[in-house]
């Protein structure tokens, strides 16, 4: 149709389509202009909540309101419990907080009972000690026995919570009952009934860690789960070798009838090929003070080794 | 009188896509491709249950939409236009002028259903194809490519009609907007309708309880057609549960078809 016949019929014409084109595009940069000065000038929203994060804080309320939409609520509280995770554990502000971590995962677990990950992984995230995590234990143990209410077959909670107990409590006696209630679940793994036996007997030992760590990496796909299970492993691997290398500085010792000041020293007997270094790259520090000799540098990433098993690395000194 | 009311059905699905309203679509596959795209960069691993919760969601709210804003339509247009006397000094009946425009505009749900259904599976294929290791993971509570999906969306029809036949028993005798208003309001009371049943727990009069337990009867309960959770979670659905719900739904539509085509019978349009 001609531009003639368009202004005919009331249709814009091409420069009038320019001018209306323009003038939209000059209010969307005004508002969002508008829109970015209010944020510099009120960054926490200006509104006096707290909590921004939460909407509701009761979960029977927003399974109510959420009608059918329960599912699809829960994944977005389940989103935001890993977004505020994250961002409160990168945060540098030393008076950060994870206040609403556990009534976000509380909500999402209200939404969707059978929400497996927000149990397992919140419990995780809870269990972590400050400055990485809440270091809620209690919270972490709530949270998977409404797990286990919701749906009693699931062993992995019964595990979870042996697990929450044998690494962040070292409460052996708790975690071993927890493991064997774990493997009394129909389908649990055959192995959950000798580490309920053995962490009753033994206690925490890296070899039952080492098990409990590998098996979260695993079954994780969560990219902060497998990070701290990934950074525990290399703990647990660093802790092998500061036993190896506390072997050597005992030789140094008995040779030199002194402590080694420097790795140099044992590499001048032969001990060593080079300076040897943690898994996360960083060269293994000889300290008299620490137990067996040995211990990882405070500027690696292994740093600080898990309390409950540097006793082991060798005797103190 | 069969070939009457198809002829009707065929009318309202062909004016429905006349309308724009497979449109829809469009927005729901763009909808699922940034969803499938986004959530692998928010929610740790659970990108596999998240499409599947978004999808079935996503479908039932926009079938939603759909059987109201074009249910309370579809009678309140003819009256409106006055095409409804053309129509009805043609031997057609009232009742079949009803049944016709259910029959099309279910229809016209059962195609958004299933293209809406055909692209969440399109989507999680492409996911677990693309994303092996999050597939495996998935799997562990129920198949990346899993039939009984087919369960929820099959339910989230069978509410559709009820919410159709609502919408389109109020709009025989309101104007459109109320007609929406009354069944947005149904269907949010029919997912709290089974707190009726159980009143005379919380009240002390037999009366009232008596009286709630008369409108849990009386009100559509729209909760137990929802199954979504429990396929995402590979949780069993059986066959009997969907069959005595869909059952209830559709003998529940049913009963409402047939007295808005009383009403509608009744109606004096001079």
């Amino acid at each position: 149709m001609s531009a003639h016949a368009d202004a005919a019929v009331g249709r814009p014409g091409a420069r009038q389509g320019a001018v209306a084109l323009t003038a939209v595009a000059l209010m969307l940069a005004a508002a969002l202009g508008l829109q970015s000065r209010r944020e510099q000038r009120f960054p926490a929203g200006g509104t006096g909540s707290t909590s921004p994060l939460l909407y509701l804080t009761s979960g029977d309320a927003a399974s109510r309101v959420a009608l059918s939409l329960r599912p699809l609520m829960a994944d977005i509280y389940w989103i935001r419990a890993i977004q505020h995770y994250g961002d409160t554990r990168l945060s540098k502000d030393p008076g950060k907080q994870y206040s609403a971590l556990y009534p976000l995962l509380d909500l999402a677990t209200s939404l969707d009972p059978h929400f497996t990950i927000a149990y397992r992984f919140g419990a995780i995230f809870l269990a972590e000690p400050f400055p990485d995590g809440p270091g809620r234990v209690d919270q972490a143990i709530a949270l998977l026995n409404k797990g286990l209410a919701a749906d009693p077959a699931r062993w992995q909670y019964a595990q979870d919570a042996g697990f929450v107990y044998y690494w962040w409590l070292q409460d052996y006696k708790t975690a071993s009952e927890w493991f064997r209630r774990a493997s009394e679940i129909a389908g649990a793994p055959w192995w959950l009934r000798s580490m309920a036996a053995t962490t009753s007997v033994q206690g925490g030992d890296r070899k039952t860690s080492r098990i409990l760590w590998m098996q979260l990496f695993d079954t994780s796909d969560d990219e902060w789960v497998k990070t701290s299970a990934r950074l525990k492993l290399a703990q647990l691997d660093g802790l092998d070798e500061i036993d190896r290398l506390a072997t050597l500085v005992q030789q140094y010792e008995q040779i030199a009838h002194r402590f080694p000041g420097t790795w140099e020293a044992l590499r001048a007997l032969g001990l060593i090929g080079a300076v040897p270094t943690d898994p996360g790259g960083e060269p293994y520090v000889l300290d008299a003070r620490a137990p067996g000799g040995v211990t990882v540098a405070r500027t690696s990433k292994l740093y600080p080794l898990p309390a409950q098993f540097v006793r082991k690395a060798g005797p103190p000194r | 009188m069969m070939r009457t009311i198809s002829l009707i059905a065929y009318h309202v699905f062909k004016e429905s896509v006349r309308d724009k309203v497979l449109y829809n679509l469009v927005l729901f596959a763009l909808l699922m491709i940034g969803a499938s795209y986004l959530v692998g960069q928010l929610t740790a691993g659970q990108d596999i249950k998240i499409i599947k919760d978004l999808g079935l969601a996503a479908s039932g709210v926009f079938g939603l939409f759909i059987a109201v804003f074009i249910g309370v339509g579809l009678v309140w247009k003819e009256v409106d236009k006055r095409s409804v006397y053309n129509l009805l000094v043609k031997p057609l009946g009232r009742p079949q002028f009803i049944a016709g425009k259910f029959i099309g505009l279910a229809l016209t749900l059962l195609a958004n259903l299933a293209v809406m259904a055909a692209a969440v599976y399109l989507v999680l294929a492409v996911m677990g194809w693309s994303q092996p290791a999050l597939a495996r993971g998935a799997q562990v509570e129920a198949p990346v490519i899993d039939p009984n999906l087919l369960k929820a969306f099959a339910l989230i029809y069978v509410q559709l009609l009820v919410v159709t036949a609502i919408a389109l028993f109020f709009s025989t005798f309101s104007s459109p907007m109320l007609s929406a208003a009354l069944t947005f309001g149904l269907y949010v009371v029919g997912h709290f309708n089974a707190d009726l049943a159980h009143f005379e727990n919380v009240v002390k009069s037999p009366l009232a309880a008596g009286v709630a337990r008369g409108l849990y009867y009386l009100l559509p309960n729209l909760a137990p057609f929802d199954v979504k959770a429990a396929v995402v979670h590979g949780l069993p659905v059986p066959a009997e549960y969907i069959i005595l719900t869909a059952g209830y739904g559709l003998l529940y539509a049913a009963a409402l078809l047939a007295a808005a085509m009383l009403i509608f019978s009744r109606r004096d349009f001079k």
